[in-house]
């Protein structure tokens, strides 16, 4: 009790909110850049330059932005969650009359010189607005079909327009994170079997009355290995240069799938695999166990919180980082067969950073204020 | 329903703990997944990383030399500048071609075969693109390495004949291989590489090409080289010793002039063959860098056949210079001594023909010595009655005569000493008059130069020496060099020697066919000579006297030929000289043979330095 009269009292007090930023997790992301840095470092052939000072210097700046984020209060940001989820929305409309268009999809905006991908900006957007939305949610309500009715369909908006890009993996990681955080949130159980359960045999309807060119790139698309000199190229390569690494990799910067320029895109999608050949098997698991830290750190933040937004939003931000991580590495496995995907503060580029930064500060202001008053209003 | 109020807190709390448990599942497959790639299927990726990182590239050999007796350079090889192109190491082919011709233009032709061979081979065999580069072209391909991607350039080996014209017919050529060449050798798909087609080049072909090295190259994705990481160098063609004496057959060569004639010089002991002419020759190199419509023409067109080796493939009557043969088959038979006198009346008769004797007065009783010596057609007329046919051919073939010889060039011609059976299977009955003509070397019989070169080496010393031209591979001795290598011929020696003695008459003796073979000097030269008709003389022309074979338009006129042996008491050296349509073999070829003669003991390697293996040592 006299802790919960102290911490009332600092609640507005700079020091007090610092105090409760989580160091750990801050020590985490600071390791996971770095593991970024070294590995960049050796994707521009053991120079500093062109990837690995930039991604250093974004990740400082980042950094800064998730502290301030860290400090406003998440009453205050969750508020704006709807805001955020519309101003999503409608840069996703603006991608499809302006976007920039890279490798057959138009997926990026260029905002001054700086690219950036709306369709990240939109997950947390949405993250935001079903979690402002289930905050209010009971026990009773989350059995109402009714209720669950406007979340669908604010999942199910950005999807069509993220498909229409077309960008089919976002918008399947988009879905999954929006099952998600239904799952969180309490909805019943048979309601999901309701709803996956059916989805092969649509899927299956889907298909075959698609036109043959249709079927052939949906065939392309989940076995890239078919088309070695094509969209397969990528995947073989990063096979090989995965599975030459060995146990303990060939040694940093002595991968030669890597500086011989057979692994593509090898600062970015494939960093993951640079890491392998060089470190091996020891270095992969390594990287991935801190991985695996960081989404536990982060759904330890929202066990902690006591409120239903703080737990949702951390819950989100921690499957979102999940997936990220999940799909990119399992993409430069040749498991999945999804492309475009970053590796968070590991991959070179800004977009993916700035973005899962501004989602770390939100995750940090959930830490920071995980024992302020924020009422379900509708109970009240 | 009971109605139970249910805290979200706590759902959320079983929820999430049981989605972060499910991610960090997952996480966990993708290790193990990971695992399996990297440790359990890591040799495999690593074979492929290799493989990719790696470009073996071969290195053509260098052809081996050919050297004569002395070690006289016949044959050898030239750096030749070369383009290469390796499909498999830029993704535009037709890009980096367009780019090279606008350096280096390429003429249609040219690119026609550039797609041909690219549509054939394999990616990783480079193709030619353009070969005898000069140094700037080289300079300015190197220079726009970037804008040529699998382009390169390397050094190849070009074949030069020293003395083209000398000894075409012998070392023949080489050419890039066809499809019949493609067994296997990898080397054969190398650019440049070029397979010996006639001669020596030919015979000794797989020993000559060498192995090719390979060099293995660190090579990026863009198929630009990084590094060397090795190399192998290959194993060049072995070096080919011939027994052959250069000066010699140059020197033959002048002596006979604008005559379509050939000359073969054996050394009788062992049969290695000093000089092997064939007048006129052409010169080979033209057909390196394409022989014109004119010259194929003129070649084709000349009576005195330049293209064709004489020496081997050329068959003539053998005529009198035959006569050896039938005497050794007749004491042989036992159907005469070396003593009986056969009388020669001028002429034979044989049923309503009349066989004649070149001397029409006839030459009285003669004994073999004088019947070599003055060579006289009757009195082998009669021996070839006595003896039959089958037994003087049987005797010819083994005196290296219408039988298949070993020599170590390709295209020999067998010719032919007829039995009665070869008669009868061509659908006739095998006649007296046959028998008769082949007494002195008419008639169906033809035999090449190299075979009577032969003959006369066996005669010469009782041994069934086989003529060859390989004396040394690579610096080591090949059998076949010493006496003892070859064979008794199987003729007892008083019957060799009898008829040595009549080809001594020949040449030595007062009164003999061919004194204008005699060598000045010490050394004596036993010989005999022989004049084949191409045309028949109608006894009408015979008996009216005016008949001179020297009036006959050029191709009807007989061949001179003649064989001899030097020295006569100790033999060396063999010869035979055939003169196309050179009339009469003691005017026309025994000076040949004289002149001949007295260049090869002149030049006689016994008396000099074999210095083939020095020079051999150095071009290791």
């Amino acid at each position: 009790m006299i802790e919960r009269r102290l911490w009332r009292e600092s609640s507005h007090d700079l020091t007090g909110k610092i105090f409760r930023i989580n160091w750990v997790f801050v020590i985490l992301l600071c390791g996971l850049a770095t593991v970024g840095y070294v590995a960049l470092y050796s994707a521009a052939g053991g120079s500093p330059e062109p990837y690995a000072t930039r991604h250093i210097e974004r990740f400082a700046f980042g950094l800064l932005l998730m502290m301030c984020i860290a400090l406003v209060d998440i009453r205050f940001i969750a508020r704006f969650s709807w805001v955020a989820y519309a101003f999503g929305v409608a840069l996703l409309i603006l991608v499809l009359k302006i976007g920039h268009v890279g490798k057959g999809a138009q997926r990026w905006l260029d905002l001054g010189g700086q690219q950036i991908q709306p369709s990240e900006l939109m997950k947390l957007g949405l993250i935001l607005a079903l979690a402002a939305w289930f905050h209010r949610a009971t026990w009773e309500r989350m059995g109402n079909p009714l209720f669950l009715l406007p979340p669908l369909i604010a999942i199910l908006i950005p999807v069509g327009l993220i498909l229409k890009e077309p960008n089919l993996g976002t918008a399947m990681i988009t879905v999954m994170l929006g099952g998600a955080m239904f799952f969180a949130a309490g909805v019943r159980w048979w309601k999901f079997a309701l709803v996956v359960i059916p989805v092969p045999f649509v899927a299956r309807y889907v298909y075959q009355h698609l036109h043959e060119y249709q079927r052939a790139r949906i065939d392309t698309f989940m076995n890239p290995e078919s088309d070695p000199l094509g969209a397969g190229y990528n995947i073989i390569q990063s096979k090989i240069a995965l599975g030459s690494g060995g146990l303990w990799g060939k040694g940093y910067l002595q991968g030669t799938q890597g500086h011989l320029d057979f692994l593509p895109e090898k600062q970015t999608d494939f960093i993951f695999t640079m890491i392998g050949e060089e470190f091996g098997l020891v270095g992969a698991i390594a990287v991935m166990t801190l991985l695996v830290l960081i989404i536990w750190a982060a759904l330890l933040i929202g066990l902690r919180c006591k409120h239903q937004f703080g737990r949702l939003v951390a819950f989100g931000i921690a499957c979102d980082f999940f997936f990220y991580c999940f799909v990119n590495i399992a993409m430069v496995m040749g498991v999945i067969p999804v492309g475009g995907v970053p590796l968070p503060l590991i991959s070179h580029g800004g977009s993916a950073m700035i973005t899962m930064m501004v989602a770390f500060g939100i995750l940090m202001s959930v830490q920071v204020h995980r024992d302020v008053e924020f009422p379900n209003t509708d109970r009240d | 329903m009971i109605r139970r109020e249910i805290n979200p807190g706590s759902v959320f709390t079983r929820r999430a703990l049981l989605v972060g448990g499910a991610q960090t599942l997952l996480l966990g497959g993708l290790a193990a997944r990971l695992r399996q790639v990297q440790v359990q299927e890591g040799d495999h990726y690593a074979t492929m990383a290799e493989d990719n990182r790696i470009s073996g590239r071969m290195i053509a050999p260098q052809r081996g030399r050919i050297l004569d007796r002395f070690g006289t350079v016949l044959a050898g090889s030239l750096i030749n500048w070369r383009a290469l192109l390796i499909t498999e190491q830029t993704i535009d082919v037709r890009r980096s071609l367009d780019n090279f011709s606008a350096i280096v233009p390429l003429s249609d032709a040219e690119r026609t075969r550039i797609e041909r061979d690219l549509h054939h081979g394999k990616s990783f065999i480079p193709v030619l693109v353009k070969e005898y580069l000069s140094r700037e072209a080289m300079t300015k391909i190197e220079v726009n390495g970037p804008d040529l991607p699998g382009i390169t350039v390397d050094a190849g080996t070009s074949r030069t004949y020293n003395y083209p014209y000398d000894l075409a017919h012998i070392l023949g050529y080489v050419a890039p291989p066809n499809e019949s060449d493609m067994t296997g050798d990898p080397l054969m798909e190398l650019p440049g590489v070029k397979v010996g087609r006639a001669g020596i080049e030919k015979f000794h072909d797989l020993a000559l090409r060498g192995r090719p090295g390979v060099v293995h190259l660190e090579i990026n994705a863009v198929g630009r080289v990084i590094r060397e990481l090795d190399r192998t160098d290959g194993v060049n063609g072995d070096d080919i010793g011939l027994t052959f004496d250069l000066g010699l057959q140059q020197a033959i060569q002048k002596r006979l002039g604008d005559d379509a004639a050939s000359a073969v010089v054996l050394d009788c002991r062992n049969g290695e063959i000093m000089a092997m002419v064939s007048n006129p020759s052409y010169d080979p190199s033209l057909f390196a860098t394409g022989v014109s419509q004119a010259q194929w023409k003129e070649w084709t067109k000349d009576r005195r056949t330049p293209l064709i080796n004489k020496a081997t493939s050329g068959l003539y009557a053998p005529g009198s210079t035959f006569k050896m043969a039938v005497a050794l088959a007749g004491l042989d038979a036992k159907t005469i001594s070396v003593h009986d006198r056969l009388n020669c009346p001028g002429h034979l008769d044989l049923g309503n023909s009349r066989f004649h004797c070149w001397n029409k007065s006839g030459h009285g009783p003669l004994d073999l010595h004088q019947a070599l010596k003055y060579s006289c057609d009757v009195y082998f007329y009669q021996v070839a009655l006595r003896t039959g046919i089958d037994r003087i051919s049987a005797m010819a073939h083994r005196l290296g005569m219408g039988t298949e010889l070993d020599i170590d060039i390709p295209g020999q011609r067998i010719g032919l000493v007829p039995t009665k059976e070869w008669r009868v299977s061509k659908g006739h009955p095998w006649q007296l008059g046959d028998t008769v003509v082949s007494g002195i070397g008419q008639g169906y019989i033809v035999v090449s130069p190299l075979q009577l070169a032969t003959y006369a080496a066996r005669v010469a010393t009782g041994r069934a020496v086989q003529p060859h031209f390989t004396r040394r591979i690579a610096g080591a001795m090949q059998p076949g060099s010493q006496p003892d290598d070859w064979p008794d011929l199987g003729v007892p020696d008083p019957m060799l020697q009898a008829v040595r003695g009549g080809m001594f008459a020949v040449v030595n003796e007062p009164g003999g066919t061919a004194p204008k073979a005699r060598l000045a000097g010490q050394v004596q030269l036993a010989g005999k000579t022989g004049s084949s008709q191409v045309k028949r003389v109608s006894r009408q022309q015979r008996e009216s006297g005016t008949f001179d074979s020297k009036n006959l338009p050029w191709e009807f006129r007989p061949h001179a030929l003649f064989v001899a042996y030097a020295p006569y008491d100790q033999p060396k050296y063999a010869l035979s000289v055939v003169v196309e349509h050179g009339n009469a073999g003691g005017a026309a070829a025994a000076p040949l043979a004289r002149d001949i003669m007295t260049d090869v003991l002149r030049r006689d390697p016994a008396n000099r330095q074999d210095g083939e293996p020095s020079q051999v040592a150095e071009a290791k």
